[in-house]
Order: C-alpha cells, then structure tokens, then sequence
C-alpha cells in the first residue's frame, strides 16, 4: 500500500499540500481523490502546493496537468503554486511546459486567483 | 567527449522492480549529485532524468537495475547512472528518441526528455535482449 496525499477542505477549496517523494501509484490515488472530493464538497477551487517537491518529471508533470483537465469539467479550478526555480527550468527542458495549468507563485496568490474567478469578493484590501 | 571515465568511489547498483524503486533510484542519484556538487539546478535535472529512465526500465524493460556512481575524465567530476533491463528491447531509435513518441501510454518525453537533462547519453540496445541507456552529468 502506498502512501495517501491529504486533501484538505478551507471553504470552497481543497488544498492540496505534497509533502512526500511522490510514487507513481500515489500520484493516481490523488488524481481519483481529488476528482471525488470536488464533487462530494461542491469545490469550486482546487490549491495544489508544490512548495516541498524536488522533483517534477513527465508522470507528476502529467498529473498535474489532467488533474487541472478533470477539475475544470467538475466545475472547479485547480491553480499550482509553489514551485521552485529549478523544477520550472527542469520542466521547459524536459518539454512540459504545462500550458493548460495554472500557477501562482505562493498559496496567498493562488487563493486570490480562485477568489477572483468564483466572483467572491477579494478579502485582499488591495 | 573523448578520453575514458574513470570510475571513482565505487558503484552502487540497485534493483528497478518495483514502483517505489523508482523513488530509492532518484534518492541514490540525489545523494550523489550532492557529493559531486552539482548545482541546485543541475542536481534537478539529473534527478529528473534518473527518474524518467528509472520508469522506463520498470514500464517498458519489466523491470532490471541501475548502476550508478562518480566518475571523472580530464580533471572533471561527474555523476553516471546506467539502466539495464533484459526486455524486448528498442527496434526503432530513432524514433523512441522523438517527442511525443510513445509505445506505451506515457508522453512520450521519457527518453528524449532525459536526454536534454544531461550532459552524456548513451543508448544500447537489442531487439529481444534488451536497453541499457548510460548517463552523465557533469559538475560545472
């Protein structure tokens, strides 16, 4: 048995924070999960934290890409934040460049991009 | 690239069978390029790569080993990782080597992907026997 990623529920978000060396097997469960999560909450947004990964290769690259596929037609966004440096450079070289993702620097910008989308107003004062 | 590699340090090979040995493969490279002082980003991209062959000896091979170790040639000091597998081996190189190309249900950046990561590639392999693909990257 693999190891599960936590799928944690602030609101009208799920938030996603890997913090393991991810498995291929444990990459899928959180594909599946997530997918169940957004419709049993009514997720309209979806936060995956990179922040504590090293690595990103083709399989994790493509997890998150049809991660981002699949939350859309449930009717929620998926931004990706966090990542480092060395795993975007790591990536365009690779050749994934995630075009149909959505990034945010940090967690704080990528709530305020779903606030924005879900038409919520902005707890940001600026 | 001329000259031979010189192992240096010895080698460490470890078992491609299942898939949490794809994460000890890309634990060994990292303690490696470590050693070698690559950069952070070169570090990324070796390990990277490792994991992308690592998959591959796995999915496409049925599994096999890796080999990998310090090296150096001309005063440089590098990390080399070599994937063997005894699978059905590569009829078409060329091709394995495009993006996008896949024979299984990847994207197809596996193999080419790795290549662009690293310094050094090698690629040998027999349609029946099997693929041993040899990497390096070397320290700046």
């Amino acid at each position: 048995m693999s190891e599960r990623v936590p799928v944690l529920r602030i609101g009208d978000v799920l938030l996603v924070s890997i913090q393991m060396d991810l498995e291929d097997q444990t990459v899928m469960d959180l594909q599946e999960d997530l997918a169940e999560r957004i419709v049993a909450t009514g997720a309209r947004g979806v936060v995956i934290d990179i922040t504590a990964v090293e690595i990103v290769d083709s399989f994790v690259g493509r997890m998150l890409a049809t991660t981002a596929s699949i939350s859309r037609m449930l009717d929620a966004e998926t931004v990706v934040v966090g990542m480092r440096p060395a795993v975007a450079i790591t990536l365009v070289e690779l050749g994934l460049s995630l075009g149909g993702v959505r990034t945010a620097l940090d967690l704080e910008k990528g709530l305020a991009i779903l606030r924005r989308r879900s038409g919520l107003p902005d707890a940001d004062p600026a | 690239m001329t000259g031979t590699l010189v192992p240096e340090g010895g080698t460490t090979r470890q078992p491609i069978e299942r898939n949490d040995d794809v994460v000890r493969v890309r634990h060994l490279v990292r303690a490696l390029a470590l050693q070698c002082r690559l950069s952070l980003v070169d570090q990324t991209k070796l390990v990277t790569a490792a994991s992308e062959l690592a998959r591959n000896t796995l999915v496409y091979g049925g599994g096999g080993s890796v080999s990998a170790g310090l090296v150096t040639r001309g005063g440089r000091t590098g990390v080399a990782a070599s994937f063997e597998d005894s699978g059905p081996g590569i009829p078409d190189i060329d091709l394995a080597l495009t993006d996008g190309w896949t024979s299984g249900g990847g994207l197809g950046l596996g193999l080419s992907g790795a290549r662009r990561l690293v310094d050094e590639f090698h690629l040998e392999t027999e349609v029946g026997r099997g693929t041993t693909v040899s990497v390096v990257k070397w320290a700046r």
